[in-house]
């Protein structure tokens, strides 16, 4: 009795929730041109960061510092889920092995889908994605490997030195951009160098876009393999 | 009424089932099959809408990771929503 | 008349929200939180949508001024990313808790704590 009276109470805070989200959204009308900031960056995008895909350039060159701090939360995350699963001798508990349409398929498909992500994350100033697929992508491929055998594991210690290498390295450039230009994240490369000035819309262009979305899929990439592998291993008594 | 805007139509409402649908399941496996499906459908209304780093984005990480992430904890904790203290309704009986 | 997509988006939130609020098992309140992230990434796209533009990627033949609004993508590619790693710590909570009380019913687990 007292779960259908809670049912109908939250039903009529829906409805209520519902009525005062649609009465808001009914004076933002659907697809009519609302952009302010977004069409300086529309505007400008291709003269400051050398950059095709505007999206990337948002991400990484006007808002790189927003970046580093999501780039620190995810750290944080994957670290937190490492600390809370701690155990002192923890394995993999799996004991069906893949059958051999999925062992045969990782075999073969794992290189591709690694090759795809790497793909993604140095192409992100061309073509869409970035850094975040790219490293997920690469994380879906670990999670392949760990679904198809039962004794596999990722080498973490690699990992994780890898992850803080590559942490390190976002920041070293940021503190490379304070040393020439002045401010932190500086593009030095494009607005010092002015490297790949002419040949905007190829691979050699962008900045430190390519840079910064490499360091990035390889970050995302090992943070999330790491968290699959904390939270697929079970603490086993003797 | 072209076809894009009906594909956006049947898209929608296909999303908002396989919502309901998560929510109310009781198996926990299923319920985690039916958000993957809200995220996969999601992924491809932002196509729809033109944002195709959302759409590989969410593709990658709504519709394979998290899933994976929910079914590792299904598998250490329990697969079944313990049942309420009264009899539920025809609606949540599967 | 709200568009499909705001439509879509709110149900999405509102069911969120109802499995947050009604549902008594953990995992199962993840699942609402997961679903109302899920809504949010779409309301936050389908406000940057233009009609008859195409996507914010300026190669041959789209200017500044065919694209869409290319900020509100920027902050949901890093949202979802972000929801995935906060979601898999959100269940290793679940996971101590389920070792710590053998149960995942939030009303039993408050229960035996006080």
């Amino acid at each position: 009795m007292v779960s259908i009276l809670k049912r109908g109470l939250a039903i009529i805070i829906l409805l209520v929730i519902g009525y005062w989200l649609a009465q808001g959204l009914s004076g933002v009308p659907f697809g009519q041109d609302k952009m302010l900031v977004g069409q300086y960056y529309l505007n400008h995008v291709k003269q400051q960061t050398g950059a095709v895909n505007a999206v990337t350039a948002v991400v990484v060159n006007y808002r790189g510092f927003d970046t580093l701090g999501e780039v620190t939360v995810l750290f944080i995350a994957s670290t937190g889920v490492g600390a809370l699963l701690w155990g002192k001798n923890r394995k993999r508990t799996a004991r069906t092995e893949g059958s051999v349409v999925l062992t045969t398929g990782t075999r073969l498909l794992v290189p591709f889908v690694i090759l795809f992500g790497a793909y993604i994350f140095i192409h992100g100033h061309l073509t869409p994605g970035g850094g975040f697929p790219g490293g997920a992508t690469i994380a879906t491929a670990f999670l392949l490997l760990y679904m198809a055998f039962t004794m596999y594991e990722i080498p973490y210690k690699a990992f994780e030195k890898t992850e803080g290498i590559v942490g390190m390295g976002y920041v070293v450039v940021g503190l490379i951009g304070l040393a020439i230009g002045g401010y932190f994240l500086f593009d030095w490369i494009w607005q010092t160098w002015g490297w790949g000035h002419n040949n905007i819309g190829r691979l050699f262009s962008g900045g430190f876009i390519p840079v910064i979305y490499t360091i990035i899929g390889i970050k995302v990439g090992t943070e999330l393999s790491g968290i699959i592998d904390n939270m697929l291993k079970e603490e086993v008594k003797e | 009424m072209n076809c894009i805007a009906c594909i956006s139509y049947i898209l929608v409402g296909v999303m908002i089932l396989s919502a309901i649908l998560a929510v109310e399941w009781r198996d926990l496996l299923a319920a985690t099959v039916g958000m993957a499906a809200v995220s996969l459908f999601a992924s491809i209304l932002f196509f729809m809408l033109q944002a195709p780093d959302v759409a590989m984005t969410e593709a990658a990480i709504g519709a394979a990771l998290s899933g994976a992430v929910f079914i590792f904890a299904i598998k250490r904790t329990q697969r079944f929503e313990s049942e309420e203290e009264e009899r539920p309704g025809w609606w949540v009986r599967w | 008349m709200i568009s499909v997509y705001y439509f879509g988006s709110i149900a999405l939130v509102l069911i969120g929200l109802y499995g947050v609020l009604v549902k008594k098992n953990v995992l199962k309140m993840l699942i609402g939180l997961s679903i109302m992230e899920t809504g949010v990434n779409l309301l936050l796209i389908s406000i940057g949508y233009i009609y008859g533009r195409s996507a914010p990627i300026l190669s041959e033949g789209i200017g500044p001024n065919q694209a869409v609004d290319p900020i509100p993508q920027a902050l949901v590619l890093t949202a979802i990313v972000i929801g995935v790693a906060t979601t898999a710590m959100a269940l290793s909570v679940a996971i101590i808790l389920y070792q710590r009380y053998g149960t995942l019913n939030v009303e039993e687990i408050r229960r035996l704590r006080g």
